[in-house]
């Protein structure tokens, strides 16, 4: 392109077509200026919530529990699910399943502070015989995610049996808010993967919990939480009681063969855990942790948040 | 095939070799990660990190030892490691290559002159070898050490080295009998006194080409092309002190368009030393006697600045062999006979710059230590990674690669910048508000990993003190502190613990001791008592707002009852016996209690991995924060007696 201009005469057509350029030129630069135009400025974070969570679990299956007894994890939780008419009443040919697995720690399996790769294997294993199209595995942990897949065994034990880990990318989160509750408001919530399941299993070991008493199937589902989610410790009671809110399971095990008695919830030491020999099954989250607290030699008095849950489901 | 395809394919290999070497740098199980590839392997090759190593501490550790590889084929063919396999050097010539399309043959036969700067890089060789070599001249100065005839070796051996480069400078022969001279009086004063002046630091990584790349590729690149694929980490990774690496990193490509190779024509202490030892090589590039016609047509594509035209600088030759192929008359050509126009085999340095760059870097590392940083005013903020060495061993070895970056799971270890000093630039530190938990307390990776030992090889079981090492305990990194000012349960009545629920260790480091504290303005006067509620006069309180399950009603001298909910004016108790009647409880008032549990650090079994730190819902400044004391690499930071 020349970039200097030659003398040339200046005469109506040279006028018209130098107007007519100029009138381009103050319609494009209006143009783009008004369709960019931001008259209120930027607003504060942004206050807007995803669609209520589908309820998951089966009403005529509802309050149902059964106890099972041993230290064979996969003889048990057969026993225990046969009990309660097996896994096809829970699950249809071609379903898509989530575990909600506790993988929090990056610790080997013996420690018990994460869910059993045994016990893994077998829901999953009894999940495909039941006919599950698909069955995903998931939880936000604590520590390095990969590494507490990895190091638990759940990865390896869910891979063999055909299972899909989902590790907690950012991308699957989303703010949600429970209705009714004070503590989860657009607050981010591992929900992709439930949007993408027909039915959800929650698989917790018993543990001690300095803070809140116990963690059981109810507070497995802490591990569905994003962001700096450890400010909810200050009323740990209300948020272990939002989260029976949160997710309504098809199913819930909860793993007492071995029980970590103190040092809880990460152990690390075999002096922390008891052969309780328990392994309950159940519709009614509140109910089984109600069991499972026996294992602990704790009551309802010294769980408020389980009495908090029983009330905030009745309402 | 052309020599020439021979070359592009050979620098192809060793440039996606290297990227793939990076990218299995990741802990995990599947065939693609760490699992026995030699992610070091170019830095092992590069004998410039063995030799700086040697000299900084007397040994060669384990893998560096393939840098006598890399010496020996230089012995035969040149620098064919500038052009035919180091990473950089390809990334460079590319540049060149594009930064020269379009570009006419006298200005490509301009940018390609030798130029005087070039001799810049054999003085930041000499410089970072002489900050390196204390470590040497002190072990064998040592009497304490046996093995006489040893020390007779390395004394020669230096004593020779010095010879040769001074014979080649302008009045060096009798610089070298004067250097040589002071050297000897003062190896003798110092032998007989026992006196340490000197001190080795390792500063060669800052500038070394391998060190760079690998720097630049894991803690620059990868983060940045991974960070929407997710392959390699699945968290975003963050690396504080990258920008200045990233920049840095830029700015030496950018360079390199303008002048082809431009790091390693001017700067490279790696190609400065195979310059160096180039001098003997057997095979050389040269003319043949007769047939050239001064076309120069070989000057234009020269990558080293070498002048194969004239009187050739084999020093500066990097072995592209594009004059070969550039060459119409078939004059250039790879042969162990001299070029028929002469060669300059030791670059022309000046004798006073090689002095000055020499005892420049001997004196520099005891300026740089008077900041005490190694000492007395060592910071209670620099974690180091498990298995680091003591602080002054620490910085004879250490070559700033990134690689214990690179394969931390948790991307808990980043550059420091100048936390530790100017030294101390780039070193790994653990920073526990960034990365996806502490420093996982069963995992060695890092002291796996690094090239030189500065994190020494641990084991498992060291780390976490079982088995053989169930008698001295587990590894301490540091200690953790609970800053009470900002700790929720201790600075505002508020419950928490999360610090105590994530402690790692058993029994925990972190215990708590329960108090009940009464609530702000919570006395209120009661109307009536029911069975297992109190009805108060005002009806000002917030409903639930005690209904957490940590709050408790104080009556009168009685154990204090868990609230169980309240409404405006009545609270509803968890009542086991009756409740008092209205006319036993003293003034009729009642106060409002809450249960807190307050975080202790137990300091003989926290080890400082910074979980608890990672956890902490204070934000900003954590209020449990871990610091430098009772690290177990060094025994005058123990602060506890057991």
């Amino acid at each position: 392109m020349p970039n200097e201009l030659q003398s040339q005469p200046f005469d109506r057509r040279a006028f018209l077509r130098r107007m007519t350029r100029g009138l381009f030129g103050v319609i494009g630069a209006g143009a783009i200026g008004f369709s960019f135009w931001d008259r209120k400025g930027p607003e504060g974070e942004s206050q807007s919530s995803a669609g209520v969570l589908p309820d998951f679990s089966i009403p005529s299956l509802a309050g149902r529990m059964s106890v099972a007894h041993g230290d064979h994890r996969g003889r048990m939780v057969r026993e225990a699910v046969g009990a309660l008419g097996g896994m096809a009443a829970f699950i249809r040919p071609g379903d898509r399943v989530l575990l909600k697995v506790n993988a929090a720690f990056a610790a080997p399996p013996a420690i018990g502070a994460t869910s059993h790769p045994e016990l893994v294997a077998q829901v999953v294993r009894m999940c495909r015989e039941a006919g599950a199209a698909k069955v995903l595995v998931t939880d936000n942990p604590i520590n390095d995610p990969g590494s507490c897949f990895t190091l638990s065994g759940i990865s390896a034990a869910a891979h063999a049996e055909g299972a899909e880990i989902v590790l907690p990318d950012q991308d699957l989160f989303e703010p949600y808010s429970i209705p009714g509750a004070t503590l989860i408001r657009h607050w981010p919530v591992l929900t992709a993967p439930l949007r993408r399941v027909d039915k959800v299993i929650g698989l917790a070991p018993v543990k001690d919990h300095h803070r809140s008493g116990a963690s059981m199937t109810i507070k497995n589902w802490y591990g569905l939480l994003g962001g700096r989610r450890n400010i909810f410790h200050q009323q740990i009671h209300t948020i272990i009681s939002e989260l029976a809110l949160l997710i309504k399971p098809t199913l819930v095990i909860l793993d007492g063969t071995l029980s970590m008695m103190h040092n809880g919830p990460t152990g690390g030491s075999f002096d922390d855990l008891k052969a309780t020999r328990t392994l309950i099954a159940g519709t009614d989250p509140v109910a089984v942790d109600t069991r499972g607290a026996e294992l602990l030699g704790k009551t309802i008095e010294d769980l408020p948040h389980l009495r908090m849950a029983g009330d905030l489901l009745s309402r | 095939m052309r020599i020439l395809t021979t070359r592009r394919i050979s620098q192809l290999f060793f440039f996606l070799l290297f990227i793939w070497l990076c990218v299995v740098a990741t802990l995990g199980e599947r065939w693609w990660q760490l699992r026995g590839w030699p992610i070091n392997w170019f830095l092992q090759l590069d004998p410039l990190i063995g030799l700086s190593v040697l000299l900084s501490t007397h040994t060669v550790y384990a893998g560096l030892i393939w840098g006598v590889v890399t010496v020996a084929l230089t012995f035969v063919l040149g620098r064919f490691f500038c052009g035919w396999v180091c990473p950089f050097g390809s990334v460079q010539q590319v540049m060149g290559y594009l930064g020269g399309r379009g570009m006419t043959f006298a200005r490509r036969i301009q940018r390609n002159q030798p130029h005087p700067a070039q001799r810049v890089k054999y003085y930041i060789l000499l410089f970072l070898l002489a900050t390196a070599s204390a470590g040497l001249l002190q072990w064998m100065l040592d009497t304490s050490q046996p093995g006489i005839l040893r020390t007779i070796l390395l004394v020669s051996v230096g004593a020779l080295a010095l010879t040769i480069i001074f014979k080649h400078l302008r009045n060096g022969r009798r610089a070298a009998l004067v250097i040589t001279l002071v050297i000897a009086a003062a190896g003798v004063i110092l032998h007989l006194t026992q006196a340490q002046p000197l001190t080795a630091s390792l500063q060669t990584g800052l500038l070394d080409p391998i060190a760079l790349i690998y720097r630049s590729v894991t803690l620059v690149l990868l983060p940045l092309v991974d960070s929407p694929v997710k392959i390699v980490s699945e968290t975003p990774r963050i690396y504080p002190s990258a920008g200045l690496i990233g920049l840095l990193f830029l700015l030496f490509l950018l360079l390199s368009l303008r002048i082809p190779r431009f790091y390693c024509r001017f700067i490279c202490p790696l190609g400065a030393l195979f310059g160096l030892l180039s001098r003997w090589s057997i095979w050389r590039i040269g003319q043949k006697t007769d047939g050239c016609t001064d076309c120069t047509r070989c000057e234009q594509a020269c990558e080293g600045a070498c002048a194969p035209a004239g009187k050739i600088r084999t020093s500066e030759c990097v072995l592209c062999l594009n004059c070969l192929d550039e060459c119409g008359h078939g004059v250039m050509t790879y042969h162990t006979q001299l070029s028929a126009r002469g060669e300059q085999i030791i670059p022309d340095l000046d004798r006073r710059h090689v002095v000055a760059a020499m005892v420049g870097g001997l004196a520099a590392v005891p300026i740089l230590r008077l900041d005490g940083h190694a000492s007395a005013n060592w910071r209670p903020d620099v974690i180091r990674p498990p298995g680091a060495l003591r602080e002054d061993a620490f910085l004879t070895r250490c070559i700033k690669c990134g690689q214990c970056m690179r394969v931390c799971p948790s991307n808990v270890i980043h550059p420091a910048g100048l936390q530790s000093g100017l030294e101390g630039l780039w070193t790994p530190l653990l920073h526990f508000r960034i990365g996806s938990s502490g420093c996982q307390h069963n995992c060695v990776a890092c002291s796996q990993v690094c090239p030189t030992a500065a994190l020494r090889p641990l084991s498992v079981d060291e780390r976490m003190g079982r088995g053989r090492f169930a008698s001295t305990g587990p590894l301490r990194i540091g200690m953790a502190f609970i800053d009470r000012g900002r700790c929720l349960p201790w600075a505002m009545d508020t419950p928490c613990i999360v610090c105590q629920e994530n402690c790692p260790v058993s029994p925990k480091a972190i215990f708590t001791r329960t108090l009940f504290q009464p609530v702000r303005n919570s006395v209120r006067t009661v109307q009536t008592v029911a069975a297992d509620s109190l009805v108060l006069e005002k009806g000002d309180l917030q409903p639930e707002q005690y209904g957490t399950g940590d709050y408790f009603c104080r009556i009168g001298d009685l154990r204090p009852v868990p609230i169980i909910t309240n409404t405006h004016q009545k609270l509803i108790l968890s009542v086991k016996d009756d409740l008092p009647a209205l006319d036993r409880i003293s003034g009729r008032t009642i106060d409002i209690l809450i249960r807190l549990q307050q975080p202790y650090i137990d300091p003989h079994q926290c080890i400082g991995c910074g979980v608890c730190e990672h956890e902490c819902p204070v934000q900003g400044r954590r209020a449990v924060r871990v610091s430098a004391e009772n690290e177990s690499r060094t025994r005058a930071h123990k602060l506890t007696l057991s």
